[in-house]
C-alpha cells in the first residue's frame, strides 16, 4: 500500500468536498437566480470530483473503505484540505474570490495531474479539468465585474482580498505526501500569480505585498471553521452508525 | 378590428385547442389570471428551494448530497423558465419578485412547513412533487402556449424527482428501526399538507370556473386531489408504511378511495401567513435579495462601463 499516494488522493478529495460544501450554502440564497444556479453547479462539479477521488482512495486503501466512510468518518485532524477552501462564504465577493483563487490553482494542478503515472488519478484530473476551466472563467469574470463595478463592490473585493490572501500561500507549500506524489506545487506559483495579476489588473484591484501566509490544512491543522463544517456534514452518519441511506 | 371580433377569434382558439400566444389578443382577465398563476408557480419553485436546501449540508451520503443539490438546482431552473413565461404577458420579473417579497403574491403553502428530518427529503419528493406533477401534467395542455411549453420540460424533471424521493424513502423503509420510524413520521407530517396543495374544495374555489372555461385548468381541484389519493394509497403499500387517515377506504361504487376531511382551518391559516415557516421563508428570500443588491448593481455598472467603452472605441 502506498501511503503517500493515498494521502495525496485524500487531500485532493477533501479540497473539492469542503469547497463544494461551502458553495452549496448559497443554494437558495444567491444574489440572483442565475448566479444561484451557477454557484450551485460549481458545488455539484466539485462534489463529483471529490467522489471520484474518494472512490479511488477507497480502492487504494482496500478493506471496507468507501467514499462515504472517507468523507463521513474521518475527523478534523485527518482532513487534508487546504485552509482556503474551508473559509466562510462571507459576502458574494468573498465567495467569488475564494473560488477564483482556488480554480486558478486547480486548473494548473489538474493540467499536470493529467499526466500522472497513476492512471486513475490522471483520468479524474483530465475529466475535471473541463469543469475547472469553466469555474476559472466564471469566477475571474466576476472578480473583474465586482472589482471594476461600483465603489461599494470595489471596496468589498478589497476587503475580501485582505481576508483571503493569507490562505493562498499554502496552496504552493508542499506537504510530504505531495512531494512524493511527483508534482511540485511550488512550481505552479509563478504561473498562478501571473493569472491573478492579470485578472486583478483588469478588475482594478491590487495584489497585496508581503502578507504572512498561514498554512497547516494539508497536514490536518485547520482553522476553527472545519470542525463545524464536519459536524454538519457528518451528522447523520455519526448519529446512526452503520445505517444505509 | 372591433373588440367583439377579437373576442370571437380568442374564443374560437380556445374552443379549437389552438394555443394562445404572447402577441395574440386576449381578454385582460385571461392575461391577469395567467400572470398570477404562472408567477405564483415561479415563486413556489424558488421558495421551494428553501426546505430542501435546508438538508444539503447534512445529506447522509455523497450520492444523496449530489442528488439533492441537483434537485434544488432544477427548481431554480424551473423558476427561471416560469418567470420568463410570465414575462411574455407583459409583467417584469422585478415586479413579480417584488410582489413575492412584499407578501402580496402567494406561493404554494406547502413550503411553509418545516423540513425536520432527512426523511422529509424523501417525503417531499414523493408526496409534494407527486401532487405537483398531477397539476403540472394537466398544465402541459393549458391554453397559454409559453406556459404549456415550460410545463412539458418541467414535468420531465419533476417526475424524475418524484421517483428519487420515493426511492429514498424505500431505502429508509428497509433500514433500521430508527429509519423506519423516521420514514413513517415524515409521511405523517407531509400527507395532509400535500392534499391541501390542490387548493380549496371545488365548491369554495373562486378562480376555478373561469379557468376551466379558458382551459387554463382542465381538471378541478377535487378531481386532482382524488387522483392523488388513489395513487398514493397504492404506493404507500410498497413502502410498507401507512397514510395517517383512518377514513381511507376503497369505495366500490365510486371506484375511488374515500378519505377523511382536510383541516380547512389549518389550510386557511397557512394561506393567511400563519404557517410554521411563512415568516422564515419570506425573510430568507428578502435577505438573499437585499444582500444581493450590491452585486446586481455592480454587474449593471460594469456592463454599462463596458458598453460605453465599446461605443467610444467604435466612434
Amino acid at each position: 500500500m502506498n501511503n503517500s499516494l493515498i494521502d495525496y488522493v485524500l487531500h485532493l478529495a477533501d479540497n473539492s468536498l469542503i469547497l463544494a460544501q461551502r458553495n452549496a450554502e448559497w443554494c437558495g440564497h444567491g444574489p440572483i437566480l442565475e448566479q444561484d444556479i451557477a454557484i450551485t453547479n460549481i458545488s455539484l462539479d466539485l462534489l463529483g470530483q471529490s467522489r471520484n477521488f474518494y472512490q479511488h482512495a477507497a480502492t487504494l486503501i482496500g478493506n471496507d473503505a468507501t467514499e462515504d466512510s472517507l468523507a463521513y468518518l474521518r475527523t478534523e485532524r485527518e482532513f487534508k484540505n487546504c485552509l482556503l477552501v474551508e473559509q466562510p462564504n462571507g459576502d458574494w465577493g468573498q465567495t467569488i474570490l475564494r473560488q477564483f483563487f482556488f480554480s486558478a490553482y486547480q486548473f494548473l494542478l489538474y493540467e499536470k495531474l493529467q499526466a500522472h503515472k497513476d492512471e486513475q488519478l490522471a483520468a479524474i484530473a483530465a475529466k475535471a479539468l473541463k469543469e475547472v476551466t469553466y469555474h476559472m472563467r466564471w469566477s475571474s469574470e466576476w472578480v473583474i465585474r465586482l472589482g471594476d463595478g461600483t465603489t461599494e463592490s470595489h471596496e468589498r473585493m478589497t476587503k475580501a482580498i485582505d481576508e483571503l490572501w493569507r490562505y493562498t500561500g499554502e496552496l504552493f507549500m508542499a506537504a510530504d505526501y505531495e512531494k512524493k506524489s511527483g508534482i511540485d506545487v511550488s512550481l505552479l506559483k509563478d504561473v498562478w500569480m501571473k493569472k491573478v495579476e492579470s485578472v486583478f489588473e483588469e478588475a482594478t484591484l491590487s495584489v497585496p505585498e508581503k502578507t504572512f501566509m498561514q498554512n497547516g490544512g494539508k497536514t490536518g491543522v485547520h482553522t476553527e471553521h472545519l470542525g463545524y463544517i464536519l459536524t454538519e456534514l457528518q451528522y447523520l452518519q455519526r448519529t446512526y452508525p452503520g445505517a444505509e441511506w | 378590428m372591433p373588440l367583439q371580433d377579437l373576442e370571437k377569434i380568442f374564443e374560437d382558439k380556445i374552443e379549437n385547442e389552438i394555443k394562445i400566444e404572447p402577441k395574440d389578443w386576449m381578454p385582460d382577465a385571461y392575461r391577469k389570471t395567467n400572470i398570477r398563476q404562472i408567477s405564483q408557480h415561479a415563486h413556489s419553485e424558488v421558495v421551494g428551494m428553501l426546505p430542501e436546501g435546508n438538508w444539503i449540508s447534512r445529506a447522509p451520503s455523497l450520492k444523496r448530497k449530489a442528488i439533492l443539490i441537483a434537485k434544488v438546482q432544477d427548481e431554480a431552473g424551473h423558476g427561471l423558465y416560469l418567470y420568463s413565461s410570465a414575462e411574455t404577458l407583459g409583467s417584469s420579473r422585478d415586479e413579480m419578485v417584488a410582489d413575492l417579497h412584499s407578501g402580496k403574491a402567494k406561493y404554494s403553502s406547502i413550503f411553509n412547513y418545516p423540513s425536520l428530518t432527512w426523511a422529509d427529503m424523501g417525503a417531499i419528493g414523493w408526496l409534494v412533487d407527486g401532487a405537483a406533477i398531477l397539476n403540472q401534467v394537466m398544465l402541459c395542455r393549458t391554453s397559454y402556449g409559453p406556459y404549456a411549453r415550460a410545463m412539458v420540460r418541467i414535468c420531465k424533471e419533476e417526475s424524475f424527482h418524484q421517483r428519487q424521493g420515493f426511492e429514498s424513502l424505500l431505502v429508509l423503509s428497509r433500514g433500521t428501526d430508527e429509519q423506519k420510524a423516521m420514514c413513517q413520521d415524515a409521511i405523517n407530517r407531509w400527507w395532509w399538507p400535500s392534499l391541501m396543495m390542490f387548493g380549496p374544495r371545488d365548491s369554495e374555489s373562486t378562480n376555478s370556473d373561469q379557468s376551466m372555461k379558458w382551459k387554463i385548468k382542465r381538471k378541478t381541484n377535487d378531481e386532482l386531489r382524488q387522483q392523488f389519493v388513489d395513487m398514493a394509497v397504492m404506493q404507500v403499500k410498497v413502502l410498507g408504511m401507512t397514510l395517517p387517515d383512518p377514513y381511507l377506504k376503497w369505495n366500490e361504487e365510486r371506484k375511488h378511495y374515500d378519505f377523511g376531511e382536510i383541516n380547512w382551518d389549518e389550510f386557511w391559516n397557512v394561506v393567511k401567513g400563519n404557517g410554521p415557516c411563512n415568516k422564515q421563508r419570506l425573510a430568507a428570500r428578502n435577505k438573499a435579495h437585499d444582500e444581493g443588491a450590491w452585486v446586481r448593481e455592480a454587474a449593471i455598472a460594469y456592463a454599462e462601463k463596458k458598453s460605453n467603452q465599446n461605443k467610444q472605441e467604435a466612434a
